[in-house]
């Protein structure tokens, strides 16, 4: 049919035939791509999901000095620890040993990159996920607790990955950065908002 | 050393060398190209196709939009008589778009219905169940029944107040089978009323069964359509007018021209069918419900059970009847009617366009009977509305009983042995 | 004869029309109308005489009004009717309301805005107090239309046999005190006798008339009326918080489909040139 069109010398219908044909394969193809975008977005994180994972808040006046507590944040643990002047003396001395000593690889916010990786160095705030396969380290505050020069840390059981007591990798472990440090802040000096800083809610 | 080829243990003849490029390399180890051949491009369909014959196409694209939404609406979707109202309100606030995947999957089922009533009316005017079609007719009527179930399954699941309860009087109404009734409904329920248990089990046929049984005919009813060819609105054989080319001379190949007219009609649905899920989604109760905005309360029945619009007919007669035994029956009869049209109608032509003036008095009467006792079935079940019922529904039943008479009787007009057709 | 084109164009047109008329039915049951009867001197004498036919002149588009209906209601309704499925912090979002007056005006002390709506009355102390628990309001103007919330609220009379001292005509024997009572006032409901034939027998009934205001409230009778409208489009937002956004994408949609269906038609019709 289509060639007894052109034999009759319509040559321009073909090149019009064409371009509508394209013109509507093309708006199909932006309509089936606009059709693609509520169905990918409800994937996302839903208004329950986004309130659950709301700033967490924690009171930290019932934390004593060398203790650990957990809590949680976006369905990760999240390990607060308040170190002691020792502990926080412990933090240095073994940049040698460690795989990203000033945090240039880690994730962090920009408050945490320092040696102690925190705000202040009296309290340490971590996801309480290993960097390796995201099992939950168990804490290994004392010196010497593992091996003589052990300065105090975290201890992986999984895979064998160790952290200093600011979080920091040790060379030799699988993982290949420092434990992530969520976003937080203090509104009062003692309590703690894990989740939400000067950038605003994460 | 080498066999003939055909002969047993080789490569058929039918295969073609592997040409090359990705495309060879498909085609050697799939039947693509053949495929597109002989079903869209060889595949020679009636050229005098009319706004009836854009249904069927339409019914497949509407078929398409429930699998995906309703995949979808599972993701979200949680089962059970302590969760499922509120995971509905959940889908429809707090998962993004939620709600436009919920209106799509509501307005698409009400969509569904119209689409295939259309189609199935098509198939009265022209004949459509006539010999050779009579098994591609009852292919159709097997989607439309398991349609019907998918349907009334799909609305007991947000466990709102006419959930409950059109769940609860289309189920007792197993119980007027004789004998094996009442323990028939026990077993459906899976316990003394209506329940968690049928809840739970009307998702998983209305998720997983029905939608893989539904594919299964909706495949069945496309091969037996390949296999006899299109009818056409003048309802004569198009193969029986063969061109020198061995092609009929009314048919023209599926693909480019029905693919790229199809393309069109899916368009102007889409434009409808937005209208409706963008700006009246509900359409004023009948396509969402009003008393399913309440949970499902088993002490509290609403003023008016209605089945939802797509039911109301049948529903009109059963309740046109005043013993719900005879009542139930008829109401299936109704049903059922359909399944005897290709031997029922004895008529010397197939499309109304040739049938003599009685065919197409009683195709009339029957469809405005339909439309009237659809109507009846929304409205309370009294007064002049089931005088009115009993009238339509005697009618209906009439088509069906008298048209072995009426199409013996009457006299048609000569069939032309060509289309008509005119270009457009 | 009318060409194929013409008999497609007239089905389309008829099918775009059915479809809008069966909703806009639909729709404007629920819309518009004359609204309450002006509280003039000569009408109050008939006061709600015709209040089964009162429509609301409602519109959720109109933001300030549902601001002041979230108002109203957590000043009224929150005591005892909860919202289960709206959240503070949407509630904020949606409506424009920024979080630090969110949070001083609306959210109870203590609760957090991520949370559900709740109303602090235990379920059980209210069954006991009122025979049964005050039922959520999420998708009360779902359930029952915009109307029915409307008169509902404007026809409390005072009926001095009942526990709550009141009486509804909308709701009659409702569990629902008249809390609006200090800002509508207090009528009473004068009804009139009426008998009819039934089978031979002469039946009395006691039917709606009017009613009448004993008591003024705060409110005059056109600051209540805009009061309930208010609370009434806020409770349509409850229903449907996403309905805007609905209506919005919907123009874009049919207006792409339309252009679409347009490219469309011109494909198809270039093609069936070929068909003779």
């Amino acid at each position: 049919m289509a060639d007894q069109a052109v034999a009759a010398g319509e040559a321009v219908d073909l090149t019009r035939r064409k371009f509508l044909t394209r013109a509507t394969i093309a708006a199909g193809a932006v309509g089936a791509a606009f059709v693609a975008v509520p169905f990918i977005e409800s994937w996302a994180p839903s208004e329950r999901a986004r309130a659950q994972g709301a700033p967490t808040e924690l009171d930290l006046s019932k934390l004593e000095a060398g203790q650990m507590t957990t809590t949680v944040w976006r369905r990760s643990p999240i390990y607060v620890v308040r170190r002691t002047p020792d502990m926080v003396a412990r933090i240095g001395g073994h940049d040698a040993e460690l795989k990203d000593p000033a945090s240039e690889q880690s994730d962090q916010p920009a408050y945490a990159k320092n040696p102690q990786r925190s705000r202040s160095a009296e309290f340490l705030v971590l996801v309480g996920t290993c960097t390796h396969l995201g099992c939950l380290p168990k804490q290994r505050f004392s010196a010497g607790e593992l091996y003589p020069s052990w300065p105090g840390g975290f201890f992986c059981p999984c895979h064998g990955s160790r952290f200093d007591l600011a979080g920091r990798v040790f060379a030799g472990s699988p993982a290949s950065i420092n434990l992530r440090v969520p976003p937080y802040y203090y509104p009062q000096p003692t309590t703690l908002v894990v989740g939400l800083d000067e950038k605003g809610v994460a | 050393m080498a066999a003939p080829e055909g002969a047993p243990g080789t490569i058929p003849a039918r295969v073609p060398p592997e040409q090359p490029g990705f495309w060879g390399w498909l085609n050697r180890r799939l039947p693509v190209e053949g495929f597109i051949q002989d079903q869209l491009t060889g595949y020679y369909a009636p050229k005098n196709f009319n706004i009836w014959y854009f249904f069927g196409s339409l019914a497949l694209v509407v078929l398409v939009v429930q699998l995906l939404t309703g995949i979808f609406l599972t993701m979200f979707y949680k089962v059970g008589e302590l969760t499922s109202f509120d995971s509905v309100e959940y889908i429809m606030r707090e998962v993004d778009y939620g709600w436009l995947i919920r209106y799509l999957h509501s307005t698409g089922a009400s969509a569904f219905f119209i689409v295939v009533y259309l189609h199935m009316f098509r198939a009265f005017l022209y004949g459509s169940y006539r010999k050779p079609r009579e098994l591609l007719w009852l292919f159709g009527m097997a989607v439309y029944l398991a349609l019907m179930a998918e349907a009334f399954m799909g609305y007991v699941l947000p466990w709102g107040n006419m959930s409950f309860w059109g769940a609860q009087v289309i189920v007792n109404l197993f119980g007027t089978i004789p004998g094996i009734g009442p323990g028939l409904v026990e077993w459906i329920r899976g316990d003394y009323g209506i329940a968690d248990a049928t809840l739970n089990r009307f998702f998983a046929l209305h998720v997983v069964a029905l939608p893989l049984a539904l594919l299964l005919l909706v495949a069945l009813h496309l091969v037996a359509l390949r296999q006899t060819g299109s009818n056409n609105p003048d309802g004569i054989e198009i193969k029986d007018q063969p061109g020198p080319d061995g092609k009929p001379l009314d048919g023209i190949p599926f693909h480019p021209y029905y693919t790229v007219k199809d393309v069109f009609g899916i368009g102007v649905f889409f434009v409808l069918f937005a209208i409706v899920v963008f700006f009246v989604p509900t359409l004023g109760g009948l396509f969402l419900e009003t008393p399913n905005f309440d949970p499902a309360n088993a002490m509290s029945t609403p003023e008016h059970i209605a089945p939802v619009w797509y039911f109301t007919p049948f529903y009109a007669i059963l309740r046109a009847v005043p013993d719900q035994r005879m009542g139930a029956l008829l109401m299936l009869l109704a049903v059922v009617a359909f399944l005897f049209v290709p031997w029922l109608d004895h008529s010397p032509v197939k499309s109304i366009r040739y049938k003599g003036w009685m065919s197409r008095l009683a195709l009339a009467l029957f469809a405005v009977s339909f439309v009237a006792l659809g109507y009846l079935g929304l409205q309370p079940a009294e007064g002049l509305y089931v005088v009115l019922a009993r009238i339509f529904a005697a009618i209906y039943f009439g088509f069906f009983i008298l048209m072995p008479v009426y199409t013996k009787l009457e006299i048609c007009r000569p069939v032309p042995q060509r289309v008509t057709y005119h270009a457009h | 004869m009318r060409t194929d084109r013409q008999r497609h164009g007239a089905w389309l047109l008829a099918a775009v029309l059915a479809v809008t008329a069966l909703g806009g039915s639909g729709a404007r049951a629920e819309e518009s109308g004359a609204g309450a009867a002006a509280a003039g001197a000569e009408e109050a004498a008939k006061l709600g005489a015709d209040w089964q036919h009162w429509h609301v002149n409602s519109s959720v588009s109109d933001l300030a009004s549902v601001q002041r209906g979230a108002r109203n209601f957590a000043s009224y309704c929150l005591p005892c009717h909860s919202l289960k499925y709206e959240r503070w912090s949407r509630l904020g979002q949606d409506l424009a309301i920024p979080a630090p007056l969110l949070e001083r005006e609306l959210i109870p002390p203590g609760d957090k805005s991520t949370q559900y709506i709740l109303t602090s009355m235990p379920a059980t102390d209210a069954e006991t107090w009122f025979g049964k628990t005050p039922p959520d309001l999420s998708l009360m103007s779902r359930a029952r239309g915009r109307d029915y919330l409307y008169q509902f609220l404007k026809t409390f009379y005072v009926d001095p046999t009942r526990q709550t001292g009141a009486n509804n005509l909308r709701l009659p024997t409702t569990a629902m005190p008249h809390v609006l009572s200090e800002l509508e006032g207090l009528k009473v409901a004068v009804f009139r006798d009426e008998t009819r034939n039934e089978g031979g027998q002469v039946m009395h009934s006691q039917v709606f008339d009017h009613f009448e205001q004993v008591a003024p409230g705060r409110l005059t009778g056109a600051e209540y009326d805009g009061f309930v409208r208010d609370l009434v489009n806020f409770l349509d937002y409850v229903g449907e918080p996403t309905q805007s956004a609905r209506r919005a994408l919907g123009v874009w949609v049919v207006l792409f489909l339309l252009f679409f269906t347009w490219l469309a038609w011109l494909m198809k019709r270039e093609y069936w040139k070929d068909v003779h």
